[in-house]
């Protein structure tokens, strides 16, 4: 117990630095596509998939009470009101790329952004 | 001796709880959703050096529920559960090859304890997409691990002198 901080010790923080930064860019290799629509997934189960193009405000429902609002403005999805206390989804950045996503823990609330057009077309024929 | 024991674990319990508090009160907000300081996690590698691992894990684990029904709610204490469980495990293996200081245990904690969290929000949510904030979490993880162990490294070599 005499040394504070050892060769080792470096070494180890600099593998787990580094292991941490090539997930990061395998993760952001996927992530820098501008994506084509929103998906929202409520207990894991697709609530509905908004095209990115249309500013629309979306209203999620949860056993006929509104959990949470998904505003999408300018290509970007926000959530702008929830209704537990911390309201962690609602500080969140509004995310327009690919594999970004918002959560809401206590709702089980996740928007993601997908890329394919295609999705947006389901919407549609929805 | 018995008794010297029960009145140091109850003193390290509260120790923990009011770390919690202080952390609940002052959200130590680094801009990300969910990364905290984790100021508890102190007295677990704290106590991982001065007490016993059996020790840590019981306090640690009733801290995390006294804090739960305290400051929190049912899922805050079944993320904090997975994130300390985890932590503690990881940070006793890695101190068993006693090869490592206390300042990159601390380190491993911090990363496993956000791993074990994120793990339990992918199960709670069914949304495995939630996975992209791993390499987020990982350097809090690293940064937060690395201030909890540079402060029990200086509260453990004090203890040490003292006793």
């Amino acid at each position: 117990m005499k040394k504070r901080f050892g060769k080792r010790d470096f070494i180890l923080i600099a593998v787990l630095l580094a292991a941490a930064f090539v997930i990061w860019l395998l993760i952001s290799r996927t992530k820098f596509a501008k994506g084509a629509s929103a998906v929202v997934t409520v207990d894991g189960d697709v609530y509905g998939t908004y095209p990115l193009s249309q500013n629309q405000e979306i209203p999620i429902m949860k056993d006929e009470k509104r959990t949470n609002i998904l505003v999408i403005k300018n290509g970007k999805a926000d959530i702008t009101e929830a209704d537990c206390p911390d309201r962690l989804c609602v500080h969140q950045k509004p995310i327009s790329m690919t594999n970004e996503t918002i959560v809401c823990l206590p709702n089980k609330v996740v928007v993601s952004i997908e890329g394919s057009t295609e999705s947006g077309i389901d919407s549609i024929a929805k | 001796m018995r008794n010297k024991r029960i009145a140091f674990l109850g003193a390290f319990l509260a120790l923990a709880l009011i770390c919690s508090y202080v952390e609940s009160l002052i959200p130590f907000y680094f801009g990300i959703p969910g990364v905290k300081l984790g100021l508890a996690n102190i007295v677990v590698v704290i106590m991982l050096y001065t007490a016993g691992a059996k020790e840590a894990v019981c306090i640690s684990t009733l801290r995390i529920l006294l804090s739960g029904f305290l400051f929190g709610n049912m899922f805050s204490i079944l993320y904090s559960l997975a994130g300390g469980l985890l932590s503690f495990f990881v940070m006793y293996a890695v101190k068993r090859t006693k090869k490592f200081g206390i300042i990159p245990i601390s380190v491993c904690g911090g990363i496993s304890h956000n791993i074990g969290q994120l793990s339990v929000a992918v199960l709670v949510v069914e949304n495995y997409r939630i996975y992209s904030y791993l390499p987020v979490l990982l350097f809090a993880g690293i940064l937060t691990g690395f201030l909890i162990g540079v402060a029990a490294q200086e509260v453990i070599f004090r203890i040490h002198k003292t006793m």
